[in-house]
């Protein structure tokens, strides 16, 4: 499904360069489930950002199905994101002012969906999380294995092939990040290829394979044969 | 993105914040209320000064001797000296179906005595079309009499300051007046509201112009004052004069007629001008709202980077994240003009209730105007803090916690 071929990506900071992503190649299937582990700063996050066209490489190629990424154009780049990639966040990124059903509709009102067809979609989604009942509730009267729900149906209700979760759990209690890797878990089993990037080692050790990653490159790429 | 979906996007955003919304709308609507309670003041005072321009008349026309170059430059020291304009001159232009009254007038000033008391005043020689022309109110007796003017009648008409200066509150009707060399009967006093454009007729004394010619030893007239028939007459009336006094005077055009209609009209410019200039200063208030629009969105932007990374993040591309945030703009000045609007009628109508005097007229073009220009300013300062937002690198958008 993705194929990084010698991707860079560099920052300037004062004189020195920072070598963030430092010729990274990457192949990921279809139904992958990848944890990527290292210290702060090792380019786990950027590596994130790069695979959702969040960030651009400075060199390298990018190629989505055959398709080569790193030439599109910002606007493309957007669709790209809507159409297969969902984020999860550490820290959720509701929009504190929406209610959750307002939160879950964001994607389906930028795209332009109708508002009938959206509440549907909306109405699903927050049954299939178990929140039916919190739908006109705001984030900051929900728990934060509530919130994180919610992000994880926000991310997934355009069913995007491909799932990006930064530090799911950081935030959380064991109990509900326990609750929201199941939830993550349930989707890869469905074919939705999930990348985590984490420092919790448990968490890590879950995923079918295993990237280590210093100074932006892949120390160790271990495939196990079953998920633990 | 629908646009009911943007409205209602920003919508939920202005009102997550109401204190910080309300202020704004109430600098926006400040600015609108004064652009409109500013213009209603000068709008009344053209219209004003237009309403008494008509009581006093605009279907007068004023003819002058000789030819008035408005170009500018020296008067022609060689050319033909103009025509005397003439009783007889006067007396023509009444054939013209387009003129109702001509008053001609012969203009001098005289020391008018009565008793121990003397007083150097403006004479007017005149005839009874004077009163006609010009609606000249009586305190007591009668104008001059309609008879022929070139009847020198040794009669008079004074004004009301004249007639206290000379006889304090005694009756003045039937009493001999001397004015210059001659004596005069008074028949007539006008009252207080006896007042035209330029002529203060309170401190005068009106004698028929026939006498005037003697008193002052001259048979030409210092003007003639001509009433047309209607407003809509009184471009046929100018024609008229010209024509009859060409035909008069061997073929030269030697007059120059002033309208009291064109000298309105240049009020009215003069007022129309005022009116702007006070709506442009007014309007530096919105200007002042647009930049707190400015700052706040600015300040709101940094607020809410994590949203912008979010709506990114979930495939809004920059042309989007611009549309949202330069709507809020928009629905903030928009919202302001409008309660500005309401808060200025109401000030102009409070206005009008507590200066009855003082008409009170708030034009539309007026109300059009401040919308717009409230549009355009939110536009343009919200288009800073929008595009600051769209331009936001998503991934430092969304690690800013």
């Amino acid at each position: 499904m993705i194929k990084l071929q010698d991707i860079c990506r560099f920052f300037k900071v004062g004189d020195e360069t920072v070598h963030a992503l430092d010729k990274v190649t990457l192949d990921i299937s279809r139904g992958d489930y990848i944890s990527i582990m290292g210290a702060s700063g090792s380019g786990k996050s950027t590596l994130l950002n790069m695979l959702g066209l969040l960030d651009m490489p400075n060199s390298g190629s990018y190629q989505f199905e055959g398709k080569e990424l790193t030439t599109l154009s910002e606007e493309k780049r957007a669709t790209f994101r809507r159409e297969n990639v969902g984020f999860i966040f550490q820290s959720f990124h509701l929009i504190p002012r929406l209610t959750a059903a307002g939160n879950l509709e964001l994607p389906l009102m930028l795209m332009g969906m109708a508002p009938k067809e959206r509440h549907t979609k909306v109405k699903d989604a927050l049954a299939n999380i178990g929140l039916a009942d919190r739908a006109n509730h705001l984030p900051k009267q929900l728990s934060g294995g509530q919130q994180q729900r919610v992000a994880i149906a926000r991310a997934m209700i355009l069913k995007p092939p491909l799932l990006l979760a930064d530090e799911p759990t950081g935030n959380l209690d064991t109990h509900s990040g326990n609750d929201v890797i199941k939830i993550l878990e349930e989707l890869n089993a469905s074919g939705i290829t999930l990348i985590v990037v984490t420092h919790d080692l448990e968490l890590g050790e879950r995923a079918t394979r295993k990237i280590k990653m210093l100074d932006g490159k892949i120390i160790e790429d271990v495939t196990s044969e079953k998920p633990i | 993105m629908r646009i009911l979906d943007t409205l209602g996007f920003g919508k939920i955003a202005l009102t997550a914040n109401p204190t910080r919304t309300l202020l704004i709308l109430l600098a926006m609507s400040i600015g609108v209320a004064s652009v409109i309670i500013l213009t209603s003041l000068g709008e009344g005072a053209r219209k004003y000064v237009s309403a008494q321009f008509e009581t006093l008349g605009s279907e007068l026309l004023f003819i002058l001797p000789g030819k008035r170059e408005t170009t500018g430059g020296l008067p022609p020291l060689l050319g033909t000296s103009p025509k005397d304009l003439t009783i007889d001159d006067a007396l023509s232009l009444k054939r013209s179906r387009a003129i109702a009254y001509v008053a001609p007038v012969i203009l001098g000033a005289a020391p008018v005595s009565f008793a121990s008391r003397e007083r150097e005043v403006v004479i007017f020689g005149s005839s009874s079309d004077l009163k006609a022309a010009l609606d000249l109110p009586m305190a007591a007796g009668h104008f001059l009499p309609d008879d022929d003017p070139r009847n020198a009648a040794s009669i008079c008409v004074i004004g009301n300051k004249l007639k206290k200066e000379l006889f304090d509150n005694k009756k003045a009707i039937g009493e001999w007046l001397r004015i210059g060399e001659r004596r005069f009967r008074v028949i007539g006093e006008l009252s207080s509201k006896g007042q035209s454009v330029g002529m203060d007729l309170s401190d005068t004394a009106i004698i028929p112009v026939a006498s005037a010619e003697i008193l002052f030893n001259k048979a030409s007239l210092s003007r003639m004052i001509v009433k047309a028939r209607g407003k809509e007459s009184l471009d046929k009336a100018e024609a008229d004069i010209l024509r009859t006094i060409k035909q008069r005077h061997d073929g030269d055009e030697d007059i120059t007629i002033l309208r009291q209609d064109s000298l309105l009209q240049t009020f009215d410019g003069v007022l129309q001008t005022l009116t702007w200039a006070l709506a442009g200063i007014a309007a530096i208030s919105l200007i002042v709202a647009g930049i707190l629009i400015m700052n706040v969105m600015l300040v709101s932007v940094s607020q809410r980077k994590s949203e912008i990374g979010l709506l990114k993040a979930l495939g809004a591309p920059t042309s989007q994240v611009l549309t949202l945030f330069l709507s809020e703009a928009l629905m903030l000045s928009i919202a302001g003009g409008i309660i500005g609007v309401f808060i200025g009628l109401a000030g102009a109508k409070m206005i009008a209730y507590f200066i009855p005097n003082f008409p009170v007229q708030t034009p539309l073009w007026a109300i059009a105007a401040s919308l717009i220009v409230t549009i355009i300013t939110g536009l343009i300062f919200g288009s800073i803090p929008a595009s600051k937002a769209a331009k936001l690198n998503p991934v430092l958008a969304l690690s800013d916690k």
